[in-house]
């Protein structure tokens, strides 16, 4: 029972780093329509670029984290920019495909710089884990939960004050609109790229930190899929309760799989069955928007 | 899609027959004939690197052609053509394996098969459209994936499975010369079968599905029957030309139909021209010939001083990758039509020679 126990806190850990991953996908879907199939390559740019000013540079953890938050913000702008601004009024596949294609070079370039084997951060916790109700976790999982839940609350706040998170908000709604009151959509779009770019590196940071540095990092973009669709695409508190029930989903299919079926790697392939059976009943998902075609 | 005619002026057609023609003029037909007259002739002046190419790009070119069915005529997305791919590679050694059907017969069988999975996983696809689709392809992708690694008895496991070589009469096409044949059949076969499938009333069907799918609707098109089709349709190209990459190998090994090689599989389309027969095949011999050209430019660069800095030895594998998001992006942003626009230009050009405009 205690296994059950460690599986379901894991899977909460996780799916709060999914519900932050899928927050972030659901940013750029909420703003420009696009589906960023390179989701996950932002978690492994992220991590990377930390880990190289970490052990290269041997800047502390406080110095090297806010230069790559730094960094990112840039290469989420240049990205829109450069690649993504004349994609606008393309059909849906060629915009797909273009992340898509976005996805595999960086990927092939970040195995290129920094090698295919896992790298570990140096620590940053001076004791490994820490005792919650009985359990023993470990510290960098308490910290990746504070940092998940850290970053909620500021999307929720940065939507419903900022001036910033309103004009992107009015953007997501009706961009002429937008645009008639003086909102720079262009811009809005950048800072979107921008914004999720930077939120995914900080959950790459944390996977890096909990799991050590690899490509498997860009699955998480992968998994980000079953939470959106589970949460509705254009719901931002939707993709937090996704990535939570596809965090605690895929360790309890490992609990039952390992107790009774032994089948092996559900836990890799439970989620994706999850997402054809709600693509089959429910595709907008359980707070996204229907949307009603009118000829 | 900007089409440039090379049609005469004053040659008006009386009869949609004459109009859906598949070759405008004489002169094309015979262009075409004499094509593949010479391609029969390749394996006697190829050497081995070269037929090996080319038996490549034949099969995949088949697989690319059913996806481009899918995805340039009838406008859905699919990110797991691989994993079709694959299906149809183990089912085709496993007939021949388990039950002693010839190779001959169990590559269209294979396809049946690989049709028979491929609707299963399109019966989303008759509700859905778009990025929803596209991602439940993705999530087929990882199942099939999945299963391969998991059934023994069908794909054999983590070991993988080896395929009988293609018999037909007593005769063994176990070499690269006379698969060459084999698969230029075979290529041939279902290039014709597609284009002839698109001047059909069914054809017609797809491409209205793809360009207003409500309109489509509304003229009495029965959308969950012509995208259900659609994806049968793609699934079983993929299938035959899984079955000829199984039966060419005479291996099928579980590990090689990544998401990764889906994605190969868009780009060839996408390079060669969406809703174009023959750009698939252009696009195909791209995507094949693309790792090649890498290869020759880092065996031309090493000892120099950017090899030295980079290591391009070793990053081949890498490059290569690289090289393969690049050119989907670049074809996407600067050339979305692909070569097979390119290619109407340039016969456009030369037709209207010294007066182009």
């Amino acid at each position: 029972m205690t296994l059950f126990f460690q599986l379901l806190v894991n899977g909460l850990i996780v799916g709060a780093l999914y519900g932050v991953v899928a927050m972030s996908f659901v940013l750029i879907y909420k703003a420009s329509r696009i589906v960023n199939f390179a989701q996950g390559e932002f978690l492994l740019i992220g991590a990377w670029t930390c880990w190289w000013l970490l052990t290269s540079w041997q800047l502390p953890f406080w110095i090297g984290f806010p230069i790559t938050l730094a960094f990112m913000l840039v290469f989420g702008i240049v990205l829109q920019v450069v690649v993504l601004r004349p994609m606008i009024g393309e059909p849906i596949i060629s915009v797909i495909m273009v992340t898509i294609g976005l996805s595999i070079f960086f990927q092939a370039l970040m195995k290129w710089m920094f090698g295919v084997f896992a790298k570990p951060f140096p620590t940053i916790f001076a004791s490994p884990t820490v005792n919650i109700l009985g359990l023993d976790v470990q510290t960098v999982y308490v910290m990746s939960l504070v940092i998940s839940i850290l970053i909620m609350a500021g999307f929720g706040w940065f939507f419903k004050y900022s001036r910033m998170g309103l004009a992107m908000r009015a953007t997501a709604f009706d961009q002429q609109v937008a645009q008639s009151l003086g909102i720079s959509v262009r811009h809005m779009f950048a800072m979107s790229w921008a914004i999720s770019a930077m939120v995914s590196a900080v959950a790459g940071v944390t996977v890096g930190v909990v799991n050590g540095v690899s490509s498997a990092l860009s699955f998480f973009g992968i998994k980000v899929f079953p939470a959106v669709i589970l949460g509705g695409l254009d719901s931002v508190a939707g993709a937090v309760l996704g990535g939570l029930i596809v965090g605690v989903l895929e360790n309890l299919a490992h609990y039952f799989d390992s107790q009774w079926l032994n089948w092996g790697n559900m836990y890799e392939i439970a989620p994706f069955y999850v997402l054809i059976v709600i693509l089959m009943i429910k595709p907008y998902g359980l707070f996204g928007t229907k949307d009603i075609e009118r000829v | 899609m900007a089409n440039i005619s090379l049609i005469p002026s004053g040659d008006f057609k009386t009869r949609y027959a004459a109009d859906t023609t598949i070759f405008p003029t004489r002169t094309s037909r015979n262009f075409a004939i004499l094509g593949v007259a010479l391609l029969l002739l390749c394996p006697v002046f190829m050497d081995r690197y070269w037929l090996n190419l080319c038996i490549q790009i034949g099969y995949l070119g088949i697989a690319a052609l059913g996806l481009n069915i899918l995805v340039g005529f009838t406008g859905q997305i699919s990110i797991g053509h691989a994993a079709f791919f694959g299906f149809g590679a183990f089912s085709s050694a496993w007939l021949s394996n388990s039950f002693g059907i010839p190779v001959a017969l169990a590559i269209p069988l294979a396809g049946v098969m690989t049709t028979g999975v491929g609707m299963l996983f399109g019966i989303p696809a008759a509700r859905l459209k778009g990025l929803y689709l596209a991602i439940a392809t993705l999530a087929a992708q990882y199942i099939l994936q999945d299963f391969f690694s998991r059934a023994d008895w069908f794909t054999g496991g983590t070991a993988g499975t080896i395929a009988e070589p293609f018999t037909l009469f007593g005769f063994a096409f176990d070499t690269d010369e006379s698969f060459f044949y084999v698969v230029l059949v075979y290529v041939v076969v279902m290039y014709i079968l597609a284009t002839n499938l698109m001047r059909s009333r069914d054809g017609r069907a797809l491409v209205a599905v793809r360009d207003h799918y409500l309109s489509a609707e509304i003229m009495g098109i029965n959308l969950t029957k012509y995208r259900t089709m659609s994806f049968g349709i793609s699934s079983f190209y993929a299938g035959i030309g899984g079955a000829l990459y199984a039966h060419y190998l005479q291996f099928v090994s579980v590990e090689g139909f990544t998401i990764l090689f889906s994605i190969q599989f868009l780009g060839m389309i996408i390079i060669g021209g969406l809703g174009s027969i023959m750009g698939s095949l252009m696009g195909t011999a791209f995507m094949v010939l693309l790792p090649e050209v890498m290869q020759a430019i880092t065996t031309a660069l090493s000892g120099t001083a950017i090899d030295a800095a980079l290591n391009l030895k070793d990053a081949i594998a890498f490059l290569r990758e690289m090289a393969i998001g690049l050119v989907i992006i670049l074809f996407l942003v600067f050339e979305p039509d692909g070569l097979a626009h390119r290619w109407k230009q340039i016969k456009a050009y030369w037709k209207l020679y010294p007066f182009s405009h």
